[in-house]
């Protein structure tokens, strides 16, 4: 069942989504009281700033200028990044970044998942019980502590005093798996825990109320286990606020992991956003960040999918959408 | 006459932030093999409750239950929940009020059919699809093959309660628990899910407890009717006595109460004066008084013990009607 007006509506909302926000970060940029051509070029003649404003439309109006960076966005063309004396593309630093980025959020997703789903569904079917108060306290303990404390913790006992893994860079998959794993251990177990503690209160919660539910009951009074009652029954259908969740999450790892990325030295995405604004390379932020809301808007996309699968109640309400 | 289930002192508490909660207290059903019976009293009264519990439905760490459960020769209370796990699907099994709560909404009716004759009796894939599709034919479901694979939300009500009693089936129970099986469906609707259910206790040989709070469904579908109020079987009676000579005040005033065929209101939902007495502090007299147009100073101070007529007629009343003081 594929609905191909409501999906076509989706996409047109989250391309609309898009364009607002690079519309308004290209706007932001154009309000700094600064002559942009002088901060990407401080030491050039007025001469070479003259043909820098015409090349990049900075002597355009706000929405020529956005109009021209957009067209070249959507051709590639993500701008240079300038030093005196030369200039990088942006799109090689992402090419670099991004694998980084994609394969740590991918990581740490799968280790949160794999992690807060069991805790959640065990929490939730022990509610009130023992052992769904240690795993709530803990979890709460452990989500309170900052990630970037728990990666200098982590680089302090695994990476300095026991030497177990590498405590900075990053070695792609090409150079030997293994390696490459080593690298991502550490900043991959900073960053799962605090989503480990938010996915496996979601789906508590969730589960927690489907198993109130009539066809709970309706499941065990068939002779059903516990057992499979819990993971064919009752997970599926409070999944749904788990997985929105993870989608945000998803595209916050990309953009937004800066100082984990910054502490193990794995320099992703999240970083060449950082760089940029330290090194104040507007057109490299404004392409970063828009690089980053395509993900956002990626994920979204997906969840908006894989939920249709999950629960085929939204499917249903999408008919009438 | 040997009892399918008998149920003897059964009482249920819930703990809950305003303190215990006394849901059913000292209840005694006994319900001979191959009859049918009715379970009537208000909303509230504790008739889901003291299913759920005779069954050992009643989940979570905030329920006590006591009392003794023997079905089928099997003490019930006595045994562990996957000793009486066994006996689901093929000794009990139950349907509930609101098809649309009790099925699952992500799963297709075909894996919900099917799951209980995988499980329960251990039926390959193929050979459980082919039975279900057998199951809807016999709830008289005529598009079998394209239910099988709807998900409850694409069907109607009427639809969802025969899937329902499809599944409840399924193994062939001894013993079926209806707990207001007509009670969310249309008028006309309620009528064809009673016919169905009389026409397969007979095919099937099943007993039942059809549980409701609609006297005027108790009579054409039981053999015994228990009335419920407060928690109490408060009048114990074969249907056809029960009706010509009830004890009862609260059994007449729930007759009285039953709206007229012209009144149009669409469900007959039982009004009588007054409400509930508050389930986490009853006082000590019958539970009744305070609405009961008999009611005397003993009362309201005495809970009325249960008494028995020769006939075996059971009712917990000071002063019963039609019995000479
Ligand atoms: N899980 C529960 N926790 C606390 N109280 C409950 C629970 N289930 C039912 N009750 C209470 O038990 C009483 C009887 O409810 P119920 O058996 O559902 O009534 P009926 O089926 O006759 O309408 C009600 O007061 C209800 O609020
Ligand atoms: S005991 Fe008294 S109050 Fe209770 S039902 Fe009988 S007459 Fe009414
Ligand atoms: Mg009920």
């Amino acid at each position: 069942m594929f609905k191909f007006g409501f999906w076509l509506q989706r996409v047109a909302q989250l391309l609309i989504v898009l364009l607002l926000v690079t519309f308004g970060v290209s706007m932001l940029l154009r309000l700094i009281p600064v002559d942009l051509a002088t901060i990407l070029l401080p030491v050039a003649s007025e001469e070479e700033r003259v043909m820098l404003r015409a090349e990049l439309g900075f002597d355009k109006g706000p929405i020529g200028y956005y109009l021209q960076w957009l067209g070249n966005f959507v051709q590639g063309d993500f701008g240079k990044i300038y030093f005196s004396g030369g200039t990088e593309n942006v799109s090689d630093h992402l090419k670099q970044a991004m694998p980084r980025s994609l394969l740590l959020m991918v990581y740490t997703q799968v280790l949160a998942l794999a992690i807060a789903i069991p805790l959640g569904v065990l929490s939730a079917y022990r509610a009130g019980r023992r052992s769904d108060k240690v795993i709530s306290n803990t979890l709460f303990t452990l989500s309170s502590i900052p990630n970037f404390a728990i990666a200098l913790l982590l680089i302090i006992f695994i990476g300095v005093k026991f030497a177990w893994l590498p405590t900075l860079g990053y070695v792609p998959i090409a150079e030997g798996y293994w390696e490459h794993l080593k690298h991502m251990i550490m900043p991959v177990i900073s960053l799962s825990v605090g989503l480990i503690a938010t996915y496996t209160r979601l789906l508590r919660a969730d589960m927690i109320a489907a198993l109130r539910e009539d066809y709970v009951t309706m499941a065990a009074s068939k002779g059903l286990s516990d057992q499979r009652i819990l993971w064919r029954h009752v997970l599926r259908p409070s999944s749904v606020t788990l997985m929105t969740s993870a989608a945000l999450s998803m595209g916050g790892l990309i953009g937004g992991a800066i100082v984990i990325e910054s502490i193990f030295a794995t320099y992703g995405v999240g970083f060449e956003v950082f760089a940029a604004i330290a090194g104040r390379q507007y057109i490299a932020m404004q392409s970063t960040v828009a690089v980053i809301a395509l993900f956002y808007v990626f994920f979204n996309l997906v969840v908006d999918i894989g939920t249709g699968f999950v629960d085929p109640r939204t499917r249903d309400r999408r008919v009438n959408a | 006459m040997s009892s399918l289930l008998s149920i003897k002192n059964l009482g249920v508490n819930f703990d809950t932030a305003r303190g215990s909660l006394e849901a059913v207290h000292g209840v005694d059903i006994e319900i001979p093999a191959g009859t049918s019976v009715g379970v009537v009293g208000e909303s509230g009264s504790g008739k889901t409750v003291m299913c759920r519990a005779a069954m050992g439905l009643l989940q979570g760490s905030n329920v006590k239950r006591s009392g003794t459960v023997i079905f089928d020769g099997h003490e019930l209370t006595a045994m562990s929940k996957e000793e009486v796990r066994n006996l689901f699907g093929s000794g009990m099994a139950m349907i509930f009020q609101d098809p649309m709560t009790a099925l699952n909404p992500v799963r297709r009716i075909g894996s919900q059919l099917s799951e209980g004759l995988r499980v329960r009796l251990e039926m390959s894939k193929k050979d459980a699809m082919v039975r279900s599709k057998e199951l809807l034919e016999l709830v008289r479901i005529p598009n079998p093959t394209a239910v099988l694979n709807s998900f409850p939300y694409q069907l109607s009500g009427g639809m969802r309660q025969r899937v329902m009693i499809a599944i409840a089936i399924a193994c062939n129970p001894k013993l079926l628990f209806a707990d207001e099986p007509t009670t969310a469906l249309d008028v006309t609707v309620q009528a064809q899910i009673l016919q169905l259910l009389r026409e397969l206790r007979e095919d099937l040989k099943m007993s039942m407890v059809l549980v409701t709070h609609d006297l005027g469904v108790v009579a054409g579908n039981t053999d015994y009717v228990a009335v419920m109020y407060a928690g109490e079987v408060v009048e114990y009676a074969p249907t056809t006595k029960l009706f010509a000579d009830m004890r009862m005040p609260y059994t007449e005033a729930l007759l009285e109460s039953i709206p007229k065929v012209d009144h149009k209101s669409g469900t007959r939902l039982a009004v009588i004066a007054g409400r509930l007495p508050n389930p986490t502090d009853r006082g000590a007299g019958c539970s009744f008084a305070p609405r009961c147009k008999y009611a005397q100073e003993k009362c309201h101070k005495e809970h009325p013990e249960l008494k028995k007529d020769p006939d075996g007629h059971l009712y917990r009343c000071w002063y019963p009607i039609g019995v000479a003081l």
